[in-house]
């Protein structure tokens, strides 16, 4: 069996008295999708900031790509390969569509202590930019500016963004949070598109798009991971289903 | 004889460090709860030292000049606060930088209307003129003497209502999660006005004791204001522990340095040479001391925000 | 409507020379190295987001250059001015270095204390005129070039420096530097998850404004012929500040109005003969009203109200 592309050993963060993350061991294989459920409080957003590196673990180490990222920080993590959404949506509001993806493009396109040519007609980083706009389905707002996209709209430009620093893994954090019905459908399908393609850790609530998406699931409870498997496994799990779907259904 | 001068200087030193505890312990309350940049803080330490100056020479009676220009500091203080500053919680932090300099221009110029641009003449209590002798044969003004009593009897006032009353729990608590006081359902409005004429009172306090050993005039609340800000940096925003413990160094540090800096580079460089980099030196040194201390701890010694 | 403004300000020699009117050179010359410090300031205020209440300093750096430099008998103008280029830069990457890994009120507090540090060291040495200051005996000297005692000479050569510094702000903050910067000042958060490192390029953009602010006090000098601690009051700190928030933050534009609104109203109230004497004398009271009220109720600036797209972003 190959390596995992990105594994934690033992992974804690406390804060006071709570522990946040309690020993986490987490696998994710290359080329899978794997979703990460909990109920709220459930430490979700403090495992995934520790992935991404906004948060530094108490103890543990996290390895991506046969290599200890323990230490780096988040625009480094994003050098290797790293790309996140997140929760709450979070682009350049006051730049067009275009803009926020050209950004992107430009991080992983050599060092930016260029002075001089007008970075807005650059082809280098425009078309690009605009070649991903395309595949997400935004190209015709292109020339929107940011805040004006609709929410489901704002979304989908943060997963360019993050498709655009042609990322070897794919933090999603909460991808259809606060979506219609309809919205949530085309985002679902849309990253299904992209499964295989990319490896995705998806963090999410909603059981539609865990359930229609993962290869692998894994449960987070007060800090633990509880259970890790299939879907179906998951679904038959009686731990599982005590601590968290039973619950929800 | 050396001992004898560096005592004198160790009490000056603690006496400027209590005058900028008492000035950035409001104010780092006000950075640290309302995130809000005041300038404007320096202009109630100038207020507060004309009030008292003037009920002092109106009535001819000190303690009723204290009390009225104490109280008259508050009542600006809360008048600013309901006025000007209420609006600028929302806003970032570069209107507030430019409005409360607003401020400072017109209280500046408003008191020179009412008073004139040049300073006035603050007289000290007869009962609080002349000297002590203390050990060593040293002889100290009693009028210094008595501003390091109340600025640590305020020290240790603040630390009761800080560390032990239901006030101090929701300003502790203030300062490091604002979003959780609203959520208890507090009047945070209520909180705010109460801190800052607390803060207000506390500067005017400063300045009304600063008037008969400095100069009273238009301005003179800025060039404190700096220094103060040199303080709050040093001992983290929002926190009373580190304004303390910073407000006590800078003094220090600044008293000795301009006292002892000149005949210690002497030792080393030529006198003509010391004669002019030390009192460079000296007036760089707690700007200086910020530097030495960020390059360490960016948050300041008391950090009070968690992460 | 910049270039409008140009070609106005080109014309203004001549019209002022017909109607015998040499003060009004002086003053829009003083406009003029004051728009050109504010444009250095827009740069990290407007388009970095990064409020520095001490860019006073540089003004004071770039004149004492000049000014130590003349004093000890060095009056050549291109040495002159490449020292007070230079040293505001090294001391803009030291105080940047410090200051720019902050945010928020500590990285206001940080610049401005920093900025009275230098103050009061301007004040301590006895040799450059302490409290006082001192006279620039020649201007700075550019032999077969130019000759700054010429007034119109003078004021078209600041007029170039202005043009020329308007255009390379505009080619920076549209080039990959600047929308680096920009977003950094958009969304910090974002910028790092795409895998920008804020730090170097806040730090570069803070040196190169500083080193803009340089050349603008090395003209100040110049100007008034004189120079003291006051050019690095902090109270000069916040009237750039207040330049570039009246004029309009993070436009092309807006320094140069802002320097301009600023100056001439604070003209109008100190000396103009309309107004009766008690606004005359007391008119720091008054512009500190209107300060207020701008901040709190025209926050786009006067470029919010002219015609035409003058936003950069």
């Amino acid at each position: 069996m190959t390596e995992p592309l990105l594994e934690t050993r033992g992974l804690r963060k406390t804060f006071g008295a709570l522990r946040a993350t309690d020993h986490v061991d987490f696998d994710v294989r290359a080329g899978e999708t794997h979703a990460v459920i909990g109920p709220n409080g459930a430490g979700k957003t403090t495992f995934i900031k520790q992935l991404s590196g906004e948060l530094r673990p108490d103890s543990g180490r996290v390895r991506f790509a046969g290599e200890d990222i323990t230490t780096l920080s988040v625009p480094r993590r994003s050098h290797k390969g790293l790309a996140r959404s997140f929760q709450i949506t979070s682009i350049y509001r006051d730049f067009s569509a275009l803009d926020n993806v050209a950004l992107a493009v430009q991080a992983h396109a050599g060092h930016s202590f260029r002075f001089w040519r007008k970075a807005r007609e650059d082809a280098a980083l425009r078309e690009p930019a605009r070649a991903i706009l395309d595949k997400v389905g935004l190209v015709a707002r292109a020339d929107v500016i940011a805040a004006n996209l609709a929410h489901g709209e704002q979304r989908q430009l943060e997963i360019a963004m993050a498709l655009a620093t042609q990322p070897r893994l794919l933090l999603l954090d909460e991808p259809v949070a606060g979506m219609g019905t309809d919205e949530s459908q085309r985002m679902i399908e849309f990253l299904a598109g992209l499964k295989g393609d990319k490896t995705i850790v998806l963090v999410e609530h909603d059981m539609d798009a865990v359930f229609s998406l993962a290869d692998r699931i894994s449960v987070l409870v007060y800090g633990r991971i509880i259970a890790t498997g299939t879907p179906a496994e998951i679904r038959a799990n009686a731990g599982v289903r005590a601590a968290y779907l039973g619950e929800d259904a | 004889m050396n001992l004898v001068l560096f005592l004198e200087q160790t009490l000056n030193g603690l006496q400027l460090g209590v005058m900028l505890f008492l000035m950035a312990a409001g104010l780092t309350l006000v950075f640290g709860i309302m995130n809000l940049v005041n300038l404007a803080h320096g202009s109630l330490y100038m207020v507060g030292a004309y009030l008292a100056t003037y009920f002092y020479q109106a009535t001819g009676s000190f303690a009723l000049g204290v009390l009225l220009g104490l109280s008259g500091t508050l009542v600006v203080g809360i008048v600013v606060e309901l006025v000007a500053l209420r609006t600028l919680y929302e806003r970032d932090h570069l209107d507030q930088v430019l409005a409360t300099f607003g401020l400072i221009l017109f209280f500046n110029e408003l008191i020179a209307i009412l008073w004139g641009r040049s300073a006035i003449f603050a007289t000290m209590p007869p009962e609080l003129s002349g000297h002590v002798e203390l050990i060593g044969g040293l002889r100290y003004p009693l009028y210094r003497l008595a501003i390091i009593v109340v600025g640590l009897a305020v020290a240790c006032l603040l630390w009761y209502v800080v560390g032990r009353t239901r006030l101090g729990m929701l300003i502790r608590a203030g300062a490091s999660n604002r979003t959780m006081v609203a959520a208890l359902g507090v009047n945070i409005r209520l909180l705010y006005t109460v801190v800052f004429g607390f803060g207000a009172a506390l500067a005017g306090l400063a300045g009304l004791m600063a008037g008969p050993i400095h100069v009273v005039q238009p301005g003179m609340g800025e060039l404190v204001l700096i220094d103060v800000f040199v303080v709050i940096v040093i001992g983290g925003i929002g926190s009373i522990r580190g304004a303390f413990a910073a407000a006590l160094i800078v003094g220090m540090v600044d008293t000795m340095g301009r006292a002892f800096l000149k005949p210690m580079l002497a030792l080393v460089i030529s006198p003509v040479a010391a004669d002019t980099a030390g009192p460079a030196l000296a007036s760089m040194l707690i700007y200086l001391l910020m530097a030495a201390v960020l390059a360490v701890r960016p948050e300041g010694l008391f950090p009070s925000r968690g992460s | 409507m910049l270039v409008a403004i140009m070609l106005l300000l080109a014309a203004v020699p001549p019209i002022a020379a017909l109607f015998a009117q040499p003060f009004y050179l002086d003053l829009l010359r003083r406009v003029m190295i004051f728009a050109i410090a504010a444009v250095s300031l827009n740069l990290i205020l407007g388009y970095g987001g990064m409020v520095s209440f001490g860019h006073a300093a540089y003004l004071g750096i770039g004149a004492y250059a000049v000014g130590v430099l003349a004093y000890h008998g060095i009056d050549n103008g291109w040495l002159q001015w490449a020292v007070a280029i230079g040293a505001s830069a090294l001391v803009a990457a030291a105080i940047g270095s410090i200051s720019v890994r902050t945010s928020g009120i500590y990285f206001i507090m940080i610049t401005l204390a920093f900025t009275q540090m230098l103050y009061y060291l301007g004040i301590s040495i006895e040799e450059y005129g302490g409290d006082d200051g001192m006279r620039l005996g020649v201007r700075s000297q550019f032999t077969g070039l130019i000759d700054l005692n010429d007034p119109t000479a003078f004021y078209y050569l600041v007029f170039a420096i202005l043009v020329l510094f308007l255009y390379l702000t505009h080619r920076l903050v549209n080039s990959r530097f600047g929308l680096v910067l920009q977003a950094v000042r958009s969304n910090e958060a974002r910028t790092r998850a795409i895998g920008f490192s804020p730090y170097p390029y806040r730090l570069a953009a803070f040196v190169i404004s500083g080193a803009m602010c340089g050349l603008a006090g090395a003209l100040l000098v110049n100007q008034t012929a004189y120079l003291t601690p006051e050019f690095m009051n902090w109270t000069r700190s916040g009237e750039l500040m207040f330049m570039v928030i009246l004029g309009g933050i993070a436009t092309t534009a807006g320094p140069l109005l802002g320097a301009a609104a600023l100056l001439l109203l604070e003209d109008v109230l100190q000396g103009s003969s309309l107004l009766p004497k008690w606004v005359n004398d007391h008119w720091q009271l008054y512009l500190g009203v209107i300060l207020i009220l701008v901040v709190l109720f025209a926050r786009r600036g006067l470029a919010g109200l002219l015609p035409g797209r003058e936003r950069n972003d």
